[in-house]
Formats: structure tokens, C-alpha cells, sequence
């Protein structure tokens, strides 16, 4: 493979986003000096930038909503705002099939292992965006007994889109920024699996048990 | 007019005889069913009946005999609604009903620990959220009362050994939210559905507990978030009447027009969801871009798309806009005529649809008073429930619009119905909107909004039915106890009974005609 | 009228020049398979852009347009997403079916692909029972969908298997049928030689005049059925069963089902072109000897390729019209009604070819 350098004037830029809308987010400026710091590789880079072209531009929700903003998420599928512009197009019913997750609405003690699970069942690269005052911290409900407080709690949540519901150009920019987002990463040289596999420990934990009994036989 | 209700008390032995016989009065209907917990007095529920034929209210309270092991004979007997009821009284009070078949919880989880509406609940019982997933019990729970006059449980299994369970949701594209449908199959025939809720359940009438009137009225929003006008509209309303404050005309013509507005934007949805639901997405779309108008003149007047905050006590926020009048007129004259016309010619009139949904889920007159179905399910089986005609409130005195009632109470008519809704409510606008009065658009308020003691009930006509507001006030800023009428809460249990014997696909079929929003249904 | 048999002889005595027989062979099944696939992958991020942008205009939407002018990059970008994208494993599944199924669907796709015959000359097979081996080729596809349903261990996907089943082995029996009448008329199952009948004769579906138009329309049903298609798209139906019988796969593999579902639209569209409008053959009218002669100059494939697509937009017409059927409303429409008339249009097409109703 290509040598590894620092090649001077060359950062893994976001394309189609004019740099001066995009210096006043510190955390992506940060998040690319952090990916820069051991040199970019010359022949990986290009693909990896073409790999990044092709998952931010093809985004495929999944239909999730548990109250308001999930009819608000409707209206920024159909005519109107049409995200399939973007190429959000399809929302996907399967999570295995879905890209990002919108959390759009509150989020109770009941389904929060709902959601896990959701999130566990989708295939990496897996993105979350907090949709709505509730999914970011409760919202109206803060106090309620039933309510978790943010579902930063149980998910990597990548954007949060204040509103309650944010209207639907909100939408379009939360998905947008994770656009961005998604450009910088790298998909070579590094690992590709953001999350463990739930079930390793736990497995190798029976494992071990099973062995233990079977030696004591 | 005042709205204050006083129950008559009846003691927990002869409470079913009672309701029994108010039934036989001609009082068939249970309207609500209101778990309270009044502190020293003990635990007890307030049963609000009504008569189909007048609309007449009675108000029956009983007190539970044992305050640590509260329990009532159930009247799931008398009416079929009174399971859910009970099963939610159950949930939040731990009042346990005896001889209702399925007395489980059903909003919070199974593992759950106390009983939260309590007023001596102790939050720190349960975690904030559990990563595990929840337990779900196979058995269907039934208390009985020994001979030595113990409270006894016993257990039945709900499905079968050899049933095919199929769950469907709470993550799936069809159940309109975050609802939950444990189906048993037998090929494709669904031969019993067991309704799981609460995913979305964010205990609002506990909350409201601890707010002031103002601060409640921002939740109301958020229950049916497509009847926001009509739920707002109720809890001023109520708050209104019990205080003894007139609202000027025009606020109550803005209040009806708004009302109307919304009921047309939630019937326009209903049509997309079900087109998109039954696979034509291209009628979804075209509900969607005729929705859009109307949330256009919303956002004009309201500042909001979907959660209004319009309504306020003694009158509405912010006056109408200028372009208010002219906008509608382009509504009600163009868009919706022109937009139900390609409906019905792109959807109702598609043998496909046709032929899936006649005679799939009917629901006699009978059923549907006995599960409690109001608004367009109850009216596409013939029962007159409308409340802006049995008992008008607001400016519905002042229209004249018509009653849209079918027969036959099948998936067809339930559809007919709310399309044929959304041509009245045109009708009611548009003698409405050419002359509104001119007037105050906010009573004088004092800062601090108490309501007297007492125990008020109001209701509206809400977009999927009737929408009602129990009040119990202590004289204080923040209410005792508030609880909404749900309107979807009957819809779904009355799914077991719609769908039984009908296939897999009609299950989506009458789950869109039903209609039911979901944090409606779980508050 | 260009015959591509020229391109081809060509080729094949050049390499024979130097090489031996095996190695011409070797090379040449090489290009062939090339092309087939290039096509195969060309043709398929072609319908995708256009199913969107159709969609999205009978839904008064715009459509993809940000990658690329016009969003003409927004199918490839889906391409390398799924491409990177995490193919999950699972415990208590059949890992090998589960992993064979689809590849099962897309090589029936794609050997369907080659039975189109895109030009005089152009064609990757071709024998005197084309026909007959298309149908037995096109059946394989069930047997993936069956296996992914299956080897899932998902009630979803096990419902949708069964229904996906049930319908493309009854919608068959249409097909069958509609393929047979018009071979009554053409008496011949070889695809190239349809074609060149229709070029020296006049098309099928004017020849063979009244039957042959209800043959085209059932057939339009019926290939809308066979590809799971909208409004007969119970296998996945979204709102019932989430995504059907491929619940279950995610990245590349999900991928081939959406490539195969694709093309088999393509591949069905393609036949009705073949044997009913004439497939290369160009629109001649007998008498207009100046039309004739500017319609031959055009390429035989550019007159495939048009008439392909003029069958997608009816199709996707179709697809973006009607709601789903249900499933027994579905067996009910093919076993009561479309199998009955099929066979009739049977019939009455022999009756017409004995006795000479025929529009030469």
C-alpha cells in the first residue's frame, strides 16, 4: 500500500459545503484535526473520500417516530420538503437495512430497551440523531417518572436537532450535518465496527462456565 | 353554565348492582373511568356514564373498603370498555378490579415496582430506564375474592401451546407509534390479538399534578398531537367553566374554526396513513401536499406547524392574522374540494381498496357503545355520538351541519366517514368565517389561575372522537387530579374484537380505519 | 439494417487466426461474461434513477438531485454505501443457505438477462427452445427467496417466503400460458428467430391483433406480479411484514435482492418488447418507403432499448397507482380469473393461426 506521509495543504476537506459555513462548528474542525494527526495516506485517502461520497449521500432512515416529530418527519419525506432530494430517499422498515436512526420523540423507561435493541440490530456504519427536545433531554417531560432524560443515555447520539417538533428545515439540516460528519471519517486503517458485539462477553462468559462444569464432571 | 359534576357515592359492595342499574335506566355508555386518590379518604374511582340517547351525564364514585389492599368489583360485565379502564386504574393506583379476566398492568412495565399516580410514590423505586428488555408474561391475571374474604390471584395462559405468535411493533411502520400487537396467527387468520402499551406513556396526568393550569396547557399538545386545537380547546374549557369566566364571541368562533381546521388536517392524515398503510404511497403524497396548506395558515396565526399552543384560559394567545380569512377561503373553496376529488378518484374508488376494505372489521352499533368507540368508528356503525350535537359547546349551536352516520360499520364506511367529516367541517368554516365578531380576544386574567374545589367534567368532539377533561381541584394553583378521556384508548382494545377471524393484512386495514394516535392513547 | 453478427464473426476469426479453438473459446466466454455483467450493472443503476425520478414525479416530488447534475451520481452512491456496508451474521440461523440465497436470485436474474436478444446478431443465448429456457431459468429466483425466508429465523421473513412462493409459482402458470399463445402465433421458441419474424411480418401484438392485445395487458399484470412489484408486493409489503422475506440481510446481499428486483422488471419488460413489439426490429409500415428506409439506419439495440423502457413506464405506472392486493385476493385474481383467460386467449389464438385470422 501507499506510504504514509504528511502531505502539506492536504486535509480531508467536506466537499459541496462551502468552508465558511462549516468554520464555525468547532467540533468537526477538531474531529478533523484529530483524524489528521497521523498523516492521511496518499493512495487510501482518494478512496476513502469516495467511500464517504457515497454513505453520506445515501442515508437510509429508518422509519422510527414514537410521537410528534415522527409526523413531522412524514412531512419532510412527502412533497414539500422531499428529502429524497438528498438522497435520503428510502426510509427503510428493516434496521438492518437503515444507515441512521432518527430518534424522533420521547423516549420512556419502557421503550429504552426497545431502542437499544434497534440500534444494536443495525448494521455498521449506524448513525443517531436526536430529533426533538425529548430525545435530547426530556423535553416537556424532564419530570416525568417514565421519561428518560436525553437518549444520549443509551445511544451515541451524532446530532441533536433542537424543536419541539423542529420544522421540517431542521430536519434537513440535523441530516445535513451528519453529512458532513460522515465525510471526515475514514473508512481504511482503522477499525470499521463502532460498537462491540453485545453478545461476545456474555458468550465467552458461558463459554467459560460450560467449561468449568464440564471440567468438574 | 357551570360543568361541575357531584358523584353520587355508592358504597364498594353495592357499586355493580348500582351501575347495573343505571345501565338499565338507558345510562349505556361509560365515558370515562377515573382512578383517584383522595389522600385520608382512601383510593377510589369516579364512573362517568352517559345516555346515547340524550347525551345526559350521572357521575358514580365509590371508595375502595381497604386502603393497603384496595380492591372493586369490576363492570367489564356491563361494558366492555371497563376492561381497559380498569386495567389502567389498576396500573396507576393498584386498585385491583375483581372478576376482570385481564387485570394486568398496562402502560407501565411488568417488573414495574409502586403504583406512580399514588400521591405517596416514591420515584426512586425504579431506575430511570432499564437496558433489559422487558419480561412480558404469557398469563393473563384474575383477582378474585375468597370465601374468608382474601383477595386471590389466579393466572391463565393468553395464547395457546401451539399458537403462532407474531409480534407486531412497538417498532413497526403500521401501528401509528410506538404500539405493540402480540398476534396469534393461524396461517395467516388472526385469531387473537394481545395489545401491549405504554412505549410512549409519559405519565402527563401526574405531571400536570405538580404544574400550575398555564404550564398543564403546554402538555395537552403533546397528547393528541392531531387534534392539538380540540385537546387545548377541552382543558380551557373545562378550566373556563369551573372558574365561572365567559369567553367573548369571537373566541368562541376562532375556537370553533380552529377546531374544524384541525379536524380536517387529522382526517387528511388519516387518508394518507391508510393509502400508505395499504401500499399507494403516491395518495400519500397527495394527502400530504393538501395537509401542508393547511398547516400554512396554522403557522400564520399560531407560530406552530403541529404543537399550536393556541388556546389559553379566557381566550386564545395572539389574534387571527390579516391574511387569516382569505387564506381559509382559498382553503375550503380549492384546495380541500380539488384534493378530496383526486382522492377519491386515485384511492376510494380503486376496486383494490374497495374490495379490501368492505366488510373488513364491522363493528355493530352494540359493539361500539360497549367499547366505548366514539367519533368516526362509532358513526360508521350508526351511533349518533357526535358532541357538537348532543351537547353543543363553543359556537356549534350557531352552524348547522350535518351528523355523518353510516350502517354497516365496516373498514369502507369507517373511511367514507371521515372524508365525508372533512366536507361538513368545510360546511361549518365557511359559515363561520365571514363574520367573526369583533370582540376581545383574551379575558382578564388574574396572574394566578386557581379554580374553586369541586369536581368538573368537560368534554369536546375531538378528531377521533369524544375528548374529555376530569378536573378535581383542591382550591389550589395546581390541579388534584386531571385526567383526559383518551380517545384512542377504547380504539385499540376494541382491535381483539375488529380483527379476530380477519387476515394478517386486514389487521393493517382496520388499524388504519380505527384510527388511533398512540401517545393519545398512552398520555 | 445493422447486424452485429459482423462484430462478432470478426472477432471470432481474429483470435482463431492465433490462437487455438480452446483459447478463442476461453476468451470469448470471458468478454461475454464482461459484458453481461457491465450491461447487467449499467441497466440496473439506470432503472433505479428512473423508478426515483418517475416516482417522485408522479408524486408532485423532485426527486434525487443533489450528487451529480440532475442526481445522476445518487444511485452510485447508494452502490458503494451498500458495498461498505456491515453484513451481519447471526447465531441460530443456517449461515450457508442464509448466505447462498441470494446469490441464488441474482444469478437467475442474470442468466434471464442473457436470454434478451438486444440486436440482430446480438445475442448471448439463443437455441431453438429459448423461450422454454427462460421460464425454467426465471423459476430459480423462488427458490433464493424461499431459502432467505427460511434460513432467517424470522417470522417476517418465513410469511413473506411462503407468500412470495405461492405467488410467483401461480403468476408462472400465467406467463406460461401468454407465452405459449404467442408462440401459436410465431410457431417458433427461439428469440432471435421472434424477432426476425416480426421484422420481416410486422409485430406480434398487430398481427396478432385482438388476442394478442389482451395477452399484452395480462402479461403486463401478470410480469408485475412475477417481479414482486407493487401492487403485488406482498413478499416485503412494508406495512405488514417490514421488509419481507429480506428482514434479515443487510449490505451487499440485501443489495443483490434490490438489484435482482430491479432487473427482473427489466428482464420482464424486455420479453413483453421481444414478443409482443417487435424487439429490434424497427417500426416499418408496408407502403412508406421513405420512413422505412430512415427507421433501418437506426441500430436494432437503440429500438430494443426503446421499447424496453416505453414497458418500464407502464409498469411503473402501474406500480405507483394501485394499493396492495391481499394475499388471498391475489391467488383469488390469478387462480378464478387470469389462468381462466389465459387459457382461453390459448384458444382462441390457435383457432386464429389454423384458420388464418392473422394480419399479415
Amino acid at each position: 500500500m501507499g506510504v504514509k506521509k504528511n502531505i502539506i495543504g492536504y486535509t480531508p476537506a467536506i466537499n459541496n459545503i462551502p468552508h465558511e459555513e462549516f468554520k464555525d462548528n468547532a467540533t468537526l474542525e477538531k474531529l478533523i484535526e484529530e483524524l489528521n494527526e497521523g498523516g492521511v495516506n496518499v493512495v487510501v485517502a482518494p478512496l476513502d473520500r469516495l467511500i464517504n461520497l457515497g454513505r453520506s449521500h445515501s442515508m437510509w432512515p429508518l422509519t422510527f417516530a414514537t410521537s410528534c416529530c415522527g409526523i413531522e418527519f412524514m412531512a419532510v419525506a412527502a412533497a414539500r420538503y422531499d428529502m429524497a432530494r438528498f438522497g435520503f430517499e428510502i426510509t427503510r422498515n428493516s434496521p438492518r437495512q437503515a444507515d441512521v436512526i432518527l430518534v424522533n420523540g420521547t423516549i420512556t423507561t419502557k421503550m429504552a430497551p426497545v431502542l437499544k435493541r434497534l440500534y444494536d440490530q443495525m448494521a455498521d456504519p449506524k448513525y443517531v440523531i436526536a430529533i426533538g427536545g425529548c430525545a435530547i433531554s426530556g423535553g416537556p417531560f424532564t419530570k416525568s417518572y417514565h421519561v428518560v432524560k436525553g437518549v444520549d443515555k443509551i445511544l451515541p447520539v451524532d446530532v441533536y436537532c433542537p424543536g419541539c417538533p423542529p420544522r421540517p428545515e431542521s430536519f434537513l439540516y440535523a441530516m445535513m450535518q451528519l453529512q458532513r460528519k460522515v465525510r471526515v471519517e475514514h473508512f481504511f486503517g482503522r477499525v470499521n465496527k463502532h460498537q462491540k458485539d453485545p453478545y461476545a462477553e456474555q458468550m465467552s462468559k458461558l463459554n467459560k462456565e460450560l467449561l468449568n462444569m464440564q471440567e468438574k464432571a | 353554565m357551570s360543568n361541575q359534576i357531584n358523584p353520587q357515592i355508592v358504597a364498594a359492595a353495592e357499586l355493580h348492582a348500582t351501575l347495573a342499574s343505571l345501565k338499565a335506566e338507558g345510562y349505556d355508555f361509560l365515558e370515562v373511568l377515573t382512578g383517584v386518590d383522595w389522600g385520608e379518604e382512601g383510593l377510589g374511582v369516579v364512573y362517568s356514564l352517559t345516555k346515547t340517547a340524550t347525551g345526559e351525564m350521572t357521575h358514580v364514585k365509590s371508595v375502595c373498603a381497604d386502603k393497603e389492599n384496595p380492591y372493586l368489583d369490576s363492570v367489564c360485565d356491563l361494558w366492555a370498555v371497563a376492561g381497559i379502564y380498569e386495567r389502567e386504574a389498576y396500573d396507576f393506583y393498584g386498585i385491583k378490579f375483581l372478576n376482570n379476566p385481564d387485570c394486568r398492568r398496562v402502560f407501565l412495565r411488568e417488573d414495574w415496582i409502586g403504583y406512580p399516580f399514588r400521591k405517596d410514590y416514591d420515584e426512586s423505586q425504579n431506575p430511570e430506564f432499564f437496558l433489559e428488555s422487558e419480561p412480558i408474561s404469557d398469563k393473563a391475571v384474575c383477582f378474585t375474592l375468597n370465601e374468608d374474604g382474601k383477595v386471590k390471584k389466579t393466572e391463565t395462559p393468553i395464547f395457546g401451546e401451539n399458537d403462532y405468535v407474531v409480534n407486531i411493533g412497538p417498532q413497526h411502520p403500521s401501528t401509528h407509534g410506538v404500539l405493540h400487537f402480540r398476534t396469534s396467527l393461524e396461517g395467516e387468520t388472526v385469531t387473537k390479538i394481545d395489545a401491549h402499551m405504554g412505549y410512549i406513556h409519559r405519565g402527563i396526568e401526574k405531571l400536570s399534578e405538580g404544574y400550575t393550569y398555564p404550564q398543564c396547557l403546554g402538555l395537552t399538545d403533546r397528547m393528541d398531537y392531531l387534534g392539538a386545537m380540540q385537546t387545548r380547546h377541552a382543558l380551557c374549557m373545562c378550566v373556563e367553566q369551573a372558574m365561572g369566566i365567559e369567553v367573548s364571541e369571537r373566541v368562541q368562533v376562532i375556537r370553533t374554526i380552529m377546531d374544524e381546521l384541525q379536524r380536517i388536517d387529522s382526517h387528511i392524515l388519516f387518508f394518507s396513513c391508510l393509502a400508505q398503510d395499504l401500499g399507494a404511497t403516491t395518495a400519500f403524497l397527495y394527502g400530504f401536499r393538501d395537509r401542508e396548506e393547511i398547516l400554512k395558515i396554522f403557522e400564520k396565526t399560531c407560530g406552530g406547524r403541529l404543537i399550536l399552543n393556541y388556546n389559553m384560559i379566557g381566550g386564545v394567545a395572539h389574534d387571527l392574522h390579516p391574511d387569516f380569512v382569505k387564506d381559509v377561503h382559498r382553503l375550503i373553496d380549492e384546495v380541500i374540494p380539488h384534493g378530496l376529488k383526486e382522492y377519491h378518484e386515485i384511492f376510494t374508488g380503486n376496486v383494490i381498496f374497495q374490495t379490501r376494505a368492505k366488510g373488513v372489521g364491522v363493528l355493530s352499533k352494540d359493539d361500539v357503545i360497549s367499547y366505548g368507540c366514539t367519533g368516526g368508528t362509532g358513526r360508521a356503525a350508526g351511533w349518533h355520538c357526535d358532541l357538537r350535537k348532543l351537547r353543543p359547546y363553543a359556537a356549534y349551536d350557531r352552524v348547522k351541519f350535518n351528523e355523518i352516520t353510516f350502517e354497516n360499520g365496516d373498514s369502507l364506511d369507517r373511511y367514507m366517514v371521515r372524508l365525508k367529516e372533512i366536507e361538513e367541517s368545510c360546511d361549518i368554516i365557511r359559515q363561520l368565517i365571514d363574520n367573526i365578531p369583533e370582540g376581545p380576544i383574551q379575558e382578564k386574567m388574574k396572574p394566578i389561575i386557581k379554580v374553586p374545589e369541586g369536581t368538573y367534567y368537560s368534554a369536546v368532539e375531538g378528531s377521533r372522537g369524544i375528548l374529555g377533561v376530569y378536573l378535581e381541584s383542591k382550591g389550589d394553583k395546581t390541579p388534584y387530579r386531571l385526567h383526559y378521556r383518551s380517545t384512542g384508548l377504547p380504539l385499540v382494545n376494541v382491535m381483539d374484537k375488529a380483527c379476530r377471524g380477519h387476515l394478517l393484512a386486514d389487521l393493517i386495514t382496520i388499524g388504519g380505519t380505527i384510527d388511533y394516535i398512540i401517545p393519545d392513547v398512552d398520555r | 439494417m445493422f447486424d452485429f453478427n459482423i462484430v462478432t464473426q470478426w472477432l471470432d476469426t481474429l483470435l482463431m487466426s492465433f490462437l487455438p479453438a480452446w483459447a478463442t473459446v476461453l476468451i470469448e466466454c470471458v468478454l461475454v461474461a464482461l459484458v453481461i455483467i457491465t450491461l447487467y450493472a449499467v441497466f440496473a443503476i439506470v432503472m433505479i434513477y428512473m423508478e426515483r425520478k418517475v416516482c417522485a414525479w408522479f408524486q408532485c416530488r423532485l426527486g434525487p438531485d443533489r450528487v451529480g447534475p440532475w442526481g445522476l451520481l445518487q444511485v452510485f452512491c447508494d452502490v458503494l454505501k451498500m458495498m461498505t456496508k456491515e453484513i451481519v451474521n447471526f447465531r441460530n440461523t443456517d449461515q450457508l443457505l442464509h448466505h447462498v440465497a441470494p446469490f441464488l436470485v441474482i444469478t437467475a436474474s442474470m442468466t434471464t438477462f442473457s436470454c434478451l436478444p438486444w440486436n440482430k446478431g446480438a445475442q448471448i443465448i439463443d437455441f431453438n427452445v429459448g423461450v422454454f429456457f427462460f421460464l425454467a431459468i426465471s423459476s430459480i429466483g423462488v427458490v433464493g427467496i424461499l431459502l432467505a425466508g427460511w434460513s432467517a429465523n424470522n417470522k417476517y421473513s418465513l410469511i413473506g417466503a411462503m407468500r412470495s412462493g405461492a405467488q410467483i409459482i401461480s403468476y408462472e402458470l400465467s406467463i406460461g400460458m401468454i407465452m405459449l399463445a404467442m408462440i401459436c402465433l410465431t410457431g417458433t421458441m427461439s428469440f432471435s428467430e421472434i424477432c426476425q419474424q416480426q421484422e420481416n411480418l410486422g409485430w406480434n401484438i398487430i398481427r396478432g391483433h385482438v388476442p394478442a392485445v389482451l395477452c399484452f395487458i395480462l402479461y403486463l399484470i401478470a410480469g408485475n406480479a412475477e417481479c414482486n412489484r407493487g401492487p403485488f408486493d406482498m413478499p416485503e409489503a412494508e406495512s405488514e411484514l417490514t421488509a419481507g422475506y429480506h428482514t434479515e440481510y443487510s449490505g451487499m446481499d440485501f443489495g443483490y435482492y434490490y438489484l435482482a428486483e430491479y432487473m427482473n422488471l427489466f428482464i420482464c419488460a424486455g420479453i413483453a418488447a421481444t414478443i409482443f413489439l417487435g424487439g429490434w426490429a424497427a417500426p416499418l409500415v408496408p407502403g412508406w418507403e421513405q420512413w422505412n428506409h430512415i427507421m433501418l439506419y437506426v441500430p436494432g439495440a437503440v429500438w430494443f432499448v426503446l421499447k424496453v423502457f416505453f414497458v418500464l413506464m407502464l409498469l411503473l405506472w402501474e406500480r405507483w397507482t394501485f394499493p396492495r392486493l391481499r394475499i388471498d385476493q391475489l391467488l383469488t385474481l390469478e387462480w378464478k380469473y387470469m389462468l381462466p383467460m389465459t387459457m382461453t386467449l390459448l384458444v382462441v389464438m390457435a383457432l386464429c393461426v389454423s384458420f388464418g385470422f392473422v394480419w399479415n
